[in-house]
C-alpha cells in the first residue's frame, strides 16, 4: 500500500468491489427469477411499438454536419476565456488582442466556407 | 494543488522570421479556401495551382534563406519553447516542400485522366448514376488543393515540434486532410472510401496511444517539453516505469504513421485505395514527417535511456524489413507491392535512426529524401498505365509494356533498380549511408538484416522488370497515357535526382552532414 | 608479400593520369548507342568496336609506359563520392601490373569478339543496342578490375552483373533465356550480399575499403573477423565466377548469343571471382584456414564441372561446364598462396584466349548449321569448315595441354603447385587437379570427335553447310594464334615477375617437385582420356539419349543435381519463410480473430463477413503489437 503506485490500490479495490457486487446481484437474479420465454417475450422492447424492417437505418447527414459545426464552434469557444481573463493585463495588450482576431478569423473562415458550400441551409 | 495564477503566465515571444515557412503554407492554405468560396468554378483550378506551388516555393525559399542565415548552426526554440528551429528542423521542412512540390504537380494533373483523378463531388453516391455522369464529364474538385496544403504545413510544423503537445497537434494537422484526400479517387470510389474509413480508424485508434504517452511522459517529468522529459530522464528520483510506458505509447503513434510492423496493417489497403497521387504524397512526405518525429523524440527526449529501449526498436525495426519484404514478394498488385516495399524501407530508416549518434540522423535524413523522390517517380508512372477502368494495378496487366512504351518501362526499370539498391542509384547510396552509420553505432544485427532482407526484396522488384519485358502482352493490354507537361515535369524530376543522387550523393550528403544537430 | 611490408601507392603522372580514359570511352560509346536510337543503327557496330579498340590501344600505351617506371603501382584519384562523417569514399583508380594485366585482356580479347559480334549478329534488328550493352559490359569490367578500392570494384560488379543480365535474356522471346537471366541474376545477388558485408566489415573495422588501408591493417585484426571476410568474399567470388555452391546459373547463362557466351561468360566476367581474390591476397594471406577453404572449392568445383561436362550432348553446354571446371584450377591456383597467385592469373589469361576461340568456333558451327547445338546432330564437318576446324582443334590440344600450346603453361604448373602443398592436402588436391586433367582431355576430345569426325548425323534440313564470313573467321584465327602462344610467350617473356609487386613473391609455396616426372605423369593421364574418347566417339553416337546404366552418369545428366541443391538450399527456405507470412497475415491474423468471435458470439452466419480487410482485425494487430512492446520496455526495465 505504499510507494508511487500504492494510492491506487483503494482504486483497485473499489474496482474489484465493484465487479463483484455486480456479479453477485446478476447471479442472485438468475438464481431467484422464474424462466418461462415465449415470442413476445423476446422481441426488442421499442416502447411498446413493434419493431419492424431491419436494423440498418439512414440518418440525415444534415444532422451531421450541423453537431459537427456546433461542436467545432463550442469548443473553440473554450480558449477565449482564460484568454478574456488576461488580455486586459499590462505586458499584454495589442498582441493579445490581434492574436485573438486571428485565431476568430480562422475560425470565421471555415463558417464563410460552410456558408458558401451550402451547408448552413436545411432544404 | 498548486493553482495556476493568472499572473503567472507571461506572454511568449513568438520569432516569427524562423517559423515564416510553416505561416506561409498554413495561411496560403486559407487562401485556398476562400479562392474554393468564392471564386467561379472555371477559374478554381489555375488559381488553385497557382497559390499551392508559390505557397510551397516561397516557404522553400524562406527555409532556404534561414539555413544560409545560420538557423542552422544556430538554432534557436521560440513561441515558448514549443517550436525548434534548427538543422534537422529546417532539413525536414524543405524535404517536405520539395518533395510535395512534385507530389503537387502529379495531383495538379488533368490530362491523363480527363478531368483529373479526383472526383467532382465527393457527395455523390459511388455507383450511381449520377457517379457515372460525373466521371465522365465533371471535372476534379480543387478542395484537394488546399486540403494537401494544410497537410503539408502540418508536417512542417510536426517536424519542429519540440513539445509532446504541439506535436500532437500538428499530428492532427497533417492527419486529418490526408484521411480526406483518401476517399477522393475519381474511378473505384468504393475502394477508395474504405480506405479512407480504414486510415482513419485506425489512425485515431494510434492518436489514442500517441495522446496516452503524453499523459504518461507528464506524470513523469511533470512537463510535456522535450527537454525537461530529457532532464527528469537522467535527474528524476521518480520510478522511470511510467517513462518507459510512455516513450513505448508516443513511439507505437509514430511507428503506424512511418508503417513499421506490426503497425504497418493499413499501409497496403490505405496505398491500394487512396487516388495514386495521394498514395505518392503519402509515401514521400508523410513518411519524412513520422520519421522527422521519430528522430527529434529519440535524439532530443530520450536519448540517454537509449540503451533501455534500443533493443526493442531494434527488434521493430528488423521486423518491419523482414516482413515488408517476405510480403512484398507475392503481391500481384503494383501498388500493394510498392505498398509493401515503403513498409520495408521503413525498416532501413529506422535502422540508421537506431545509430544513435550524428552519423544516423544524417544518413536518415538523406535516405528519406533519396526515397521520397524516387517512389514518387515510381507512383507518377502507375498513373500512365491505364485501361477503360481507369488504372490498371494489377501486375499481370504490365505483361509486355516493355514493348509497347520502352521509354516508360526503361524508366520504371531504372527505378526498380534503385529501389532493389543497385549501384550508381540513390537507392544504393541511401542504404550504404545508413547501414554503414548503423554499423558505426554497434547496430550490426540490424545491417545484416537489413542486407538480407534487400536481397529478398531484390526479387519482386525484378519480378516487375522481368513481366514488363519477358512476357507477350495481353491481348487487351493497358494503353500508356501520354503523360500531361506536369506528369512529365514530376516524372522526370524523380528519374534524375534518382541518379544525381547515385552518382554524386555528397551534393545532399554534406548539406544533412551539415544539418544533422538537433537543439536540446 | 610480408604483412608488415606496408602497401603504398604512388600518385599517376604523366601520361598515366589519363587512364580513367579507359574507363570513360566505352561507357560515352554505349551511351550514345543506347541514348541515340534508331538514328545510330547503320554506324552502331563500328562505333561499338571501335570504342573498345581505342581503349585497347590506350591499354597497350600506358601498359608500357607503366613497364618503365620504377614502382610499379599507380592511383588516381577522380572525385569526392560519398563522405559522411568519417566515412569517405573516392571514385579512384589503381593501375598496377595486376590491373594493366586484365586491362589487356578485356580490351583485347573484347575487341576481337567485338568484331565477331559484327558478323554473328549481322541479322539481328537490335544489333546497335546489342553494342550498347556490350560496351556497357566492357566499360564496367574496366571499372571492376581499375578500381582502388572494394567499393569502386563492387560497382563494377553489379555493373557487369546487370549488362550479363541484359544480355543472356538477349533473346527475350525464348522463355528459357527469360529463365537464365532471371536464375543468374538471383544467384549473383546472393554473392553480392555476401560481398557487400565483406566491406561492411571492412568499413566497420578499418574505417575504410579502400585497398591500401584494408591490406595495411588486416594484419592486426583478429584472425576471426579475417577469416569472416575472406569467406565472405569467396562467397562473392562463387556467385560471380560460378563456383559451387552457386555454380548452378553459369551453364543456363549459354541461352545468351554466343559472343556474350564467348565474352562474359568464359573469357572476362566469370575470372572476376579469381581476380577479387587475387587482389585481396593480403586478406587470403593472413587466414591458411581461408586459403585452405578456397583450394577445397576450386578442386571440387573443377571436378564437378568436368564431370558434367561429359554427360552433356549441348556444344555450349559442355563448353560452359568445362568452363566451370577451368575456374576451378584458378580459385585452386590463387588458393594456393605465394607465387601460386600469378599461376592462377596466368591460366585465366590463357584461357581467356583458348576458351573463347572455342566459343567462337562453336558459334560459327551453330551459325553454319542453322543454329543447332546438339552433339549429336554434327559429324563430319572438317570438310565443310576448314578454318573452324583448324582454329577448334587448337583451342581443343591447348585446353587438354598438350606442350607447347598455352594450356600446357598455365595448367601444368597448377598441377605441381597442389602437389607441392605436401601432406594430406598436397595428395588430395593434386590428384584431384591432375584427375580433372584427364577428364577435360576427355570430353573435350568428345566434343571434338563428335563434331568434326565421323558420320554426318545432320537433320534433314541442312544440305551444305557453310563456313562463316571473314568478319567471324579472323577473330577465331587470331584467338586460335594466341591459344597456341600465349602460354610459353607469357612464361618465357617473365609474366611472374611482371606480377611480383603485387602478389609480393614468384615463390610457390612447398617442396620442388620432379618437373620432369611430373610433366611424363600428367601428359600420360591426358593421353589416356584422349584415348578412351577417341575409342568410344570415333564411329559416332546414338541418336537418342543413352539410358543411364550408372548412377552417375544419371547424376551428371542432372548437373550432379545442382539445381535440386539450389532449390533445396537456397530457394525452398525463402518460399517457406513467404508461405508462413501469407499464411499468418491471412489466416493467423484473421483466424484468431474469426475463432475468438466465434467463442463469443457463437453466430457463425455472421462471422464469415469476417474476411481479411477488416479495420478491427488491423486494429487487434495493433493493439497487440502494442501490448508487446509496451511489455518488452518494461521487461528490459525490470528485468
Amino acid at each position: 500500500m505504499s510507494g508511487y503506485l500504492g494510492s491506487y490500490a483503494t482504486l483497485g479495490i473499489l474496482l474489484v468491489v465493484g465487479v463483484v457486487l455486480f456479479g453477485a446481484a446478476f447471479a442472485g437474479n438468475r438464481l431467484l427469477r422464474p424462466h418461462r420465454p415465449d415470442p413476445g417475450k423476446l422481441t426488442t422492447y421499442e416502447s411498446g411499438v413493434d419493431p419492424v424492417g431491419g436494423d440498418w437505418a439512414q440518418a440525415e447527414i444534415r444532422y451531421y454536419v450541423f453537431a459537427y459545426l456546433y461542436v467545432l464552434f463550442a469548443v473553440e469557444s473554450v480558449f477565449l476565456f482564460p484568454w478574456a481573463l488576461v488580455f486586459a493585463r499590462p505586458g499584454f495588450g495589442t498582441t493579445t488582442l490581434v492574436e485573438m482576431a486571428v485565431f476568430v478569423a480562422v475560425l470565421l473562415l471555415g463558417l464563410l466556407y460552410a456558408w458558401r458550400k451550402g451547408v448552413l441551409r436545411w432544404t | 494543488m498548486n493553482p495556476v495564477l493568472a499572473a503567472d503566465i507571461t506572454l511568449p515571444h513568438i520569432n516569427y522570421g524562423a517559423i515564416a515557412p510553416i505561416l506561409i503554407l498554413l495561411g496560403m492554405a486559407c487562401v485556398g479556401v476562400l479562392a474554393e468560396a468564392f471564386l467561379p468554378r472555371t477559374l478554381r483550378y489555375p488559381v488553385q495551382v497557382l497559390v499551392s506551388l508559390v505557397a510551397q516555393v516561397a516557404g522553400l525559399a524562406t527555409i532556404i534563406g534561414l539555413a544560409l542565415s545560420n538557423y542552422a548552426k544556430k538554432p534557436t526554440l521560440t513561441a515558448g519553447d514549443a517550436l525548434a528551429v534548427d538543422g534537422p528542423g529546417l532539413f525536414l521542412q524543405g524535404a517536405v516542400l520539395v518533395l510535395g512540390i512534385v507530389a503537387t504537380l502529379l495531383i495538379a494533373e488533368r490530362s491523363v485522366e480527363r478531368g483529373g483523378a479526383f472526383v467532382a463531388q465527393a457527395a455523390v453516391t459511388a455507383g450511381s448514376e449520377a457517379d457515372a455522369e460525373q466521371a465522365r464529364r465533371q471535372p476534379s474538385q480543387t478542395e484537394i488543393f488546399p486540403l494537401s496544403l494544410f497537410a503539408l504545413g502540418g508536417m512542417m510544423l510536426f517536424v519542429s515540434a519540440n513539445d509532446l503537445l504541439t506535436m500532437f497537434v500538428a499530428l492532427e494537422v497533417f492527419s486529418l486532410p490526408l484521411y480526406l484526400m483518401c476517399a477522393l479517387a475519381r474511378r473505384r470510389r468504393l475502394l477508395s472510401q474504405e480506405a479512407a474509413v480504414k486510415y482513419f480508424l485506425l489512425g485515431a485508434f494510434s492518436s489514442a496511444f500517441f495522446v496516452y504517452g503524453i499523459a504518461m511522459l507528464y506524470g513523469f517529468a511533470g512537463s510535456v517539453k522535450f527537454h525537461d522529459i530529457a532532464v527528469a530522464a537522467i535527474s528524476s528520483g521518480k520510478s522511470d516505469l511510467l517513462m518507459f510506458i510512455g516513450l513505448a505509447m508516443l513511439a507505437i503513434g509514430l511507428l503506424f504513421k512511418a508503417a513499421a510492423v506490426p503497425f504497418h496493417v493499413w499501409t497496403p489497403d490505405v496505398y491500394q485505395g487512396a487516388p495514386t497521387p495521394v498514395t505518392a504524397l503519402m509515401a514521400s512526405c508523410t513518411k519524412v514527417a513520422a520519421f522527422g518525429g521519430i528522430l527529434r523524440i529519440f535524439y532530443v527526449a530520450f536519448l540517454d535511456s537509449r540503451w533501455d529501449w534500443r533493443p526493442v526498436i531494434g527488434v521493430i525495426a528488423v521486423l518491419t524489413m523482414v516482413i515488408g519484404a517476405i510480403l512484398a514478394v507475392t503481391q500481384t498488385d503494383i501498388k500493394r507491392l510498392l505498398a509493401y516495399s515503403s513498409i520495408a524501407n521503413a525498416g532501413y530508416v529506422l535502422t540508421g535512426v537506431l545509430a544513435m549518434q550524428k552519423d544516423g540522423i544524417s544518413s536518415s535524413l538523406f535516405y528519406l529524401v533519396t526515397y521520397g523522390f524516387t517512389v514518387l517517380a515510381a507512383f507518377g508512372l502507375v498513373t500512365l498505365v491505364r485501361d477503360q477502368d481507369g488504372e490498371a494495378t494489377h501486375l499481370s496487366r504490365w505483361a509486355g509494356l516493355g514493348r509497347k512504351a520502352p521509354v516508360l518501362a526503361g524508366v520504371f526499370t531504372f527505378l526498380m533498380l534503385s529501389f532493389a539498391g543497385i549501384p550508381l542509384t540513390s537507392g544504393f547510396t541511401g542504404k550504404f549511408a545508413v547501414f554503414s552509420a548503423a554499423l558505426g553505432g554497434g547496430q550490426t544485427t540490424l545491417v545484416i538484416f537489413g542486407v538480407l532482407s534487400s536481397v529478398l526484396l531484390a526479387f519482386p522488384y525484378l519480378r516487375v522488370v522481368v513481366l514488363m519485358y519477358l512476357q507477350e502482352p495481353a491481348a487487351d493490354a493497358p494503353t500508356v497515357a501520354v503523360p500531361g507537361a506536369l506528369t512529365s515535369a514530376a516524372l522526370a524530376i524523380g528519374a534524375i535526382v534518382t541518379l544525381l543522387l547515385g552518382v554524386w550523393p555528397s551534393v545532399l550528403l554534406d548539406v544533412a552532414n551539415s544539418a544533422a544537430q538537433f537543439v536540446g | 608479400m610480408t604483412l608488415a611490408e606496408q602497401v603504398q601507392y604512388q600518385s599517376a603522372t604523366g601520361a598515366l593520369s589519363s587512364v580513367w580514359l579507359l574507363i570513360a570511352i566505352p561507357l560515352a560509346s554505349a551511351a550514345v548507342l543506347l541514348l541515340l536510337g534508331r538514328k545510330a543503327d547503320r554506324w552502331g557496330h563500328i562505333l561499338g568496336c571501335a570504342s573498345i579498340g581505342a581503349s585497347f590501344v590506350l591499354g597497350l600505351w600506358y601498359f608500357f609506359t607503366l613497364r618503365g617506371l620504377g614502382h610499379k603501382a599507380v592511383s588516381l584519384d577522380l572525385f569526392n563520392f560519398i563522405q559522411v562523417g568519417r566515412f569517405k569514399v573516392d571514385w579512384g583508380i589503381l593501375y598496377d601490373p595486376l590491373s594493366a594485366t586484365f586491362v589487356l585482356l578485356i580490351t583485347g580479347v573484347g575487341f576481337l569478339i567485338h568484331v565477331y559480334a559484327v558478323g554473328y549478329m549481322k541479322e539481328d534488328p537490335g544489333r546497335r543496342r546489342f553494342f550498347g550493352y556490350f560496351n556497357l559490359f566492357a566499360s564496367a569490367m574496366l571499372l571492376l578490375v581499375l578500381g582502388n578500392s572494394f567499393l569502386m570494384t563492387f560497382i563494377g560488379w553489379e555493373g557487369v552483373g546487370l549488362a550479363s543480365y541484359l544480355l543472356i535474356s538477349w533473346y527475350q522471346d525464348r522463355p528459357a533465356a527469360a529463365t537464365a537471366g532471371k536464375k543468374a541474376f538471383l544467384m549473383n545477388r546472393v554473392g553480392d550480399a555476401a560481398f557487400l558485408v565483406a566491406m561492411f566489415l571492412m568499413f566497420a573495422n578499418l574505417g575504410s575499403t579502400d585497398f591500401a588501408t584494408v591490406f595495411n591493417g588486416v594484419g592486426a585484426l583478429p584472425h576471426g573477423v579475417t577469416l569472416a571476410m575472406a569467406l565472405l568474399l569467396l562467397a562473392g567470388a562463387c556467385g560471380k565466377s560460378g563456383q559451387f555452391p552457386l555454380q548452378a546459373w553459369l551453364p543456363d547463362a549459354m541461352e545468351g548469343p554466343t559472343p556474350v557466351s564467348a565474352l562474359i561468360h568464359a573469357a572476362t566476367m566469370v575470372t572476376a571471382g579469381v581476380y577479387l581474390i587475387a587482389r585481396s591476397n593480403p586478406i587470403f594471406d593472413a587466414t591458411s584456414l581461408g586459403q585452405t577453404i578456397v583450394v577445397a572449392v576450386g578442386a571440387f568445383t573443377l571436378l564437378l564441372g568436368c564431370v558434367i561436362g561429359c554427360a552433356k550432348d549441348d556444344i555450349k553446354r559442355v563448353l560452359a561446364y568445362s568452363t566451370v571446371s577451368q575456374i576451378g584450377y584458378m580459385f585452386l591456383a590463387v588458393g594456393l598462396g605465394g607465387g601460386a597467385y600469378a599461376l592462377g592469373i596466368l591460366h585465366l589469361l590463357a584461357h581467356g584466349f583458348f576458351k573463347a576461340g572455342l566459343f567462337l568456333g562453336a558459334g560459327s558451327v551453330m551459325h553454319g548449321m542453322k543454329d543447332q547445338t546438339d552433339l549429336r546432330r554434327f559429324g563430319g564437318l572438317w570438310r565443310y569448315m576448314p578454318v573452324t576446324w583448324a582454329t577448334v582443334g587448337l583451342g581443343y590440344l591447348a585446353i587438354i595441354g598438350i606442350p607447347p600450346l598455352s594450356g600446357f603453361f598455365s595448367k601444368d604448373p597448377i598441377i605441381d603447385a597442389a602437389f607441392a602443398r605436401g601432406g594430406w592436402q598436397g595428395w588430395v588436391f593434386g590428384l584431384a587437379a591432375l584427375l580433372g586433367a584427364g577428364l577435360t582431355a576427355f570430353y573435350m576430345t568428345r566434343l571434338f570427335v563428335l563434331t568434326f569426325h565421323g558420320k554426318k548425323r545432320w537433320t534433314d534440313d541442312i544440305e551444305h553447310p557453310h563456313e562463316s564470313p571473314g568478319v567471324m573467321k579472323l577473330p577465331m584465327i587470331l584467338l586460335a594464334v594466341g591459344s597456341v602462344a600465349a602460354g610459353g610467350l607469357l612464361v618465357y617473356g617473365g609474366f611472374t615477375t611482371w606480377l611480383e609487386p603485387v602478389f609480393g613473391t614468384t615463390e610457390v609455396p612447398g617442396h620442388e617437385p620432379n618437373r620432369a616426372m611430373m610433366i611424363g605423369i600428367s601428359l600420360a593421364v591426358v593421353l589416356v582420356g584422349v584415348a578412351i574418347a577417341w575409342l568410344l566417339f570415333r564411329r559416332g553416337t546414338a541418336l537418342v539419349e543413352q539410358p543411364a546404366r550408372s548412377p552417375i552418369v544419371r547424376a551428371a545428366r542432372e548437373n550432379l543435381y545442382g539445381d535440386v541443391f539450389n532449390e533445396t538450399v537456397f530457394e525452398l527456405p525463402g518460399k517457406l519463410l513467404t508461405r508462413a507470412a501469407v499464411f499468418f497475415d491471412g489466416k493467423g491474423i484473421d483466424g484468431i480473430v474469426t475463432g475468438l468471435a466465434a467463442i463469443v458470439g457463437g453466430s457463425s452466419s455472421r462471422l464469415r463477413r469476417l474476411q481479411t480487410g477488416f479495420v478491427r482485425s488491423y486494429a487487434l494487430t495493433i493493439l497487440g503489437g502494442a501490448l508487446v512492446v509496451v511489455a518488452a520496455l518494461m521487461a528490459v526495465k525490470l528485468g
